[in-house]
C-alpha cells in the first residue's frame, strides 16, 4: 500500500483525510486497540496476577507476602484439593469414551437430510441449550429420594429403601456424569454431523453395492471417515469434563457432596476464591494447575493427532 | 450431497432396516426427553396427585397452581429482566468490538498485527477458571461487585469473535473493496457501507451465541452476585433447589418457564445455531 501522507491526527481527522487507497497508520490501531485492551485487561492481566497471586499468601483483604513454592507443596497436604483433583480425573476417565462413541452413533442415525431426522436432530440437541442449572433441577426431581428413579424402583418392589443417588459420595459423583453426559450428547452429535456431511457420498454407494447394511457401513465408512473429529472430540470433552462445575454444584445443592467429598477443581477454586475468607494465593495456585492441566490435555492430544496423520 | 441421493433411492420404499432406525430413533428420543416430561408432568400435578406412590405421567388433579406460586415466590420476570440486560450489553460489545478489530486485522495494513493476532491467540488458551478470581478482584476493584456491569464487563469482547469476523472481512472479495476506492470512499465509508454488510451472518451467529451464552451463564454470575438485588435467571432459579421450595412441583413448573424463552430462541435460530457449529467455527 502507498505511504500515507498524514502524520499524527485524531479519530475521524484520520479516517478522512488519508490517501484514499491507504487506512493511515493511526486508522488500523483505533479500531483494533480498544478491543485489544479489553483483552489484555480482562483475560491476559488476570492470567499474570494468577501466576502473581500463586506464590503469595494474599487473601481477599490483604495484599500477602511472597512465599514462594508454599502454596503448591501445601496442595499435596490438602485433602480438599485431593479429592477435587481425583474427582475431576474421574470425570474425564469416565465420561470421555461416551463422549467419543455415542454422538458418533446418534450422529450416524440421523445424518440424512430429510425432514424427519431433522426433527431428531433437533430433539436430540434440545438439552444442550438447556443452562447447567435447569439441568440440575430437572435432573433432581429425577434422581431425588422421592424421584422418579426412586419412585418406580420401589413401585416395582426392586428396593424397599430409596438409593441415594444424590448423598452417597460416588453416587452422586456418577449421577453426575450421567447428567452431563444426557446434556452434552447433542452438541458433539452436531460436530460429528458436520464430518459425516464431508465424506464421500460414493463410499456409502460402494459399501451399499458390496452388500454392506448399515451397520457395516457405520464402522467401514463412518468411523474411519471420522478418526480426526473423533479425536477433536475427545479433546473438548475431556477438557469440559476436567473444568465440570454446575452439574455436580447443583445436584449436591452447591455444596459439593457431603463432607466435600464430591468437590471438583472449578469448585474448589471457588470456594477458595471468594468470600470473606477467601484465600486469593492458595486459589491462584489452584487456577494453576488447572491451566497445567488443560495444557497437559491439549498436548496429548495434538500429539495423539500427528501420530494419527502420520 | 452425493450421499443424500443415495439415500435418497435406498428409502424411497420401507425396508427393514428403515423401520428398526426409526424404533430406535423413537427409544433414544424417549430415553433422553424422559426427564423434560416427567417435568412438565410433575408441573401439572395438583394437590390430589400422591407424590409418593408409583410414578405416573398424566395428572389426576391438572393445575396450573404450581406456575402461579413460581411467579408469586421469585420475582422471575426482574430476573429475566437482568438477564436480558447482561445479554443485550454481551451482544451489542462482542458484534461492535468483534466488527472493528476483525476489520482491522483482516483489511488493513500495519505494523504490530502478527503480534495482536498473538495475543487473541494467547488469551485463547487462558481457561475461564483459572483467571477466575483474578477477574473477580479486578470487579470488586471497579467496585462493580454485585452490580450488572460487573457481570457483563469481562465478556463484552472475546478473542474467538474477533477471529471469526476477521475470517468473515477476509473472504469479502478484494475487488469490491478496491472499487470503492477508486470511486473515491474513503476508509469509514468503505468500512460501514460496504464491508460491514457483508458480515451480516458472522453478525448473527455471534450475536446468537452472545445471547445463549449470557443466558446460560451460571458460575460468574454465581462469583459476581452477591445477594438476589440484582440476580440473573439462572441464579435466581438455582434458589429452586434446596430449603427455598420444598415442592417439586414448584420446582418442576420454574424450570419449564425457564426453559420457555431459550426454546424458542433456539427454534427460532436453529438453523443458524447448526449451520455456525457445523462450520466449526464457534467454541462451546
Amino acid at each position: 500500500m502507498a505511504k500515507t501522507k498524514t502524520k499524527k491526527r485524531g479519530g475521524d481527522a484520520a479516517a478522512q483525510g488519508v490517501d484514499p487507497r491507504s487506512s493511515g497508520r493511526i486508522v488500523p490501531w483505533l479500531f483494533v486497540l480498544p478491543p485489544i485492551l479489553w483483552i489484555c485487561t480482562f483475560s491476559l492481566i488476570p492470567f499474570f496476577n494468577t501466576i502473581r497471586l500463586s506464590f503469595t499468601d494474599s487473601t481477599l483483604l490483604k495484599p500477602g507476602k511472597f512465599v514462594g513454592l508454599e502454596n503448591y507443596v501445601n496442595m499435596f497436604t490438602d485433602r480438599r484439593f485431593q479429592t477435587a483433583f481425583f474427582n475431576s480425573s474421574l470425570y474425564v476417565v469416565c465420561i470421555v469414551p461416551f463422549m467419543v462413541i455415542l454422538p458418533l452413533m446418534l450422529a450416524a442415525l440421523v445424518a440424512e437430510k430429510t425432514r424427519i431426522m431433522n426433527f431428531f436432530r433437533t430433539a436430540f440437541y434440545t438439552p444442550v441449550i438447556m443452562s447447567s442449572v435447569v439441568v440440575g433441577l430437572l435432573w433432581t426431581n429425577i434422581l431425588d429420594k422421592d424421584g422418579l428413579l426412586n419412585g418406580t424402583f420401589k413401585a416395582l418392589k426392586w428396593i424397599s429403601t430409596p438409593i441415594p443417588f444424590l448423598t452417597d459420595r460416588w453416587l452422586l459423583l456418577f449421577s453426575a456424569m450421567a447428567v452431563t453426559i444426557w446434556s452434552g450428547l447433542g452438541y458433539y452429535m452436531l460436530i460429528y454431523l458436520a464430518n459425516i456431511a464431508n465424506i464421500d457420498g460414493t463410499l456409502y454407494e460402494a459399501a451399499s453395492i458390496d452388500g454392506c447394511g448399515g451397520i457395516r457401513q457405520f464402522f467401514h465408512v463412518t468411523l474411519p471417515g471420522c478418526r480426526v473429529t473423533m479425536i477433536l472430540v475427545m479433546l473438548l470433552s475431556s477438557m469440559s469434563a476436567f473444568r465440570v462445575f454446575g452439574e455436580i454444584y447443583m445436584l449436591s445443592g452447591g455444596s459439593g457432596g457431603v463432607g466435600g467429598a464430591d468437590l471438583t477443581m472449578t469448585m474448589l477454586i471457588k470456594q477458595e476464591g471468594t468470600g470473606i475468607n477467601a484465600r486469593t494465593g492458595y486459589s491462584g495456585a489452584l487456577g494453576m494447575v488447572m491451566f497445567v492441566v488443560l495444557g497437559c490435555i491439549i498436548g496429548i492430544e495434538w500429539i495423539v493427532q500427528r501420530r494419527s496423520e502420520d | 450431497m452425493a450421499r443424500a441421493t443415495v439415500m435418497e433411492n435406498k428409502y424411497n420404499h420401507v425396508t427393514p432396516g428403515k423401520v428398526v432406525r426409526i424404533v430406535v430413533l423413537i427409544a433414544l428420543l424417549l430415553f433422553l426427553a424422559a426427564p423434560l416430561l416427567w417435568q412438565i408432568s410433575l408441573a401439572f400435578k395438583g394437590p390430589k396427585d400422591d407424590m409418593y406412590a408409583a410414578p405416573y405421567l398424566i395428572p389426576v388433579d391438572p393445575t396450573i397452581d404450581n406456575f402461579i406460586q413460581v411467579f408469586n415466590r421469585l420475582p422471575i420476570l426482574f430476573y429475566v429482566c437482568n438477564t436480558l440486560i447482561v445479554a443485550a450489553l454481551n451482544i451489542g460489545g462482542n458484534i461492535i468490538s468483534g466488527c472493528f478489530a476483525g476489520y482491522s486485522l483482516a483489511l488493513l495494513r500495519f505494523k504490530g498485527k502478527g503480534l495482536v493476532i498473538g495475543l487473541l491467540f494467547l488469551s485463547m488458551l487462558v481457561p475461564g477458571e483459572t483467571i477466575l478470581i483474578s477477574q473477580f478482584l479486578i470487579i470488586r476493584n471497579l467496585q462493580l461487585q454485585n452490580n450488572l456491569i460487573g457481570v457483563a464487563l469481562p465478556g463484552l469482547v472475546s478473542s474467538m469473535n474477533i477471529l471469526l469476523f476477521m475470517n468473515a472481512f477476509n473472504a469479502i472479495p478484494r475487488e469490491m473493496i478496491e472499487a470503492a476506492e477508486v470511486d473515491g470512499a474513503n476508509i469509514w465509508q468503505r468500512f460501514w457501507r460496504i464491508c460491514v454488510p457483508q458480515v451480516k451472518g458472522t453478525m448473527a451467529l455471534v450475536g446468537i451465541f452472545s445471547f445463549m451464552g449470557s443466558w446460560n451463564d451460571f458460575l460468574w454470575p454465581l462469583i459476581v452476585l452477591t445477594d438476589d438485588s440484582h440476580y440473573t435467571l439462572t441464579l435466581g432459579m438455582s434458589r429452586l433447589q434446596g430449603t427455598f421450595v420444598s415442592d417439586p412441583r414448584v420446582v418442576a413448573a420454574g424450570t419449564i418457564v425457564a426453559l420457555i424463552p431459550i426454546m424458542i430462541f433456539f427454534l427460532v435460530f436453529q438453523r443458524y445455531i447448526f449451520n455456525g457449529l457445523e462450520a466449526g467455527s464457534v467454541k462451546e
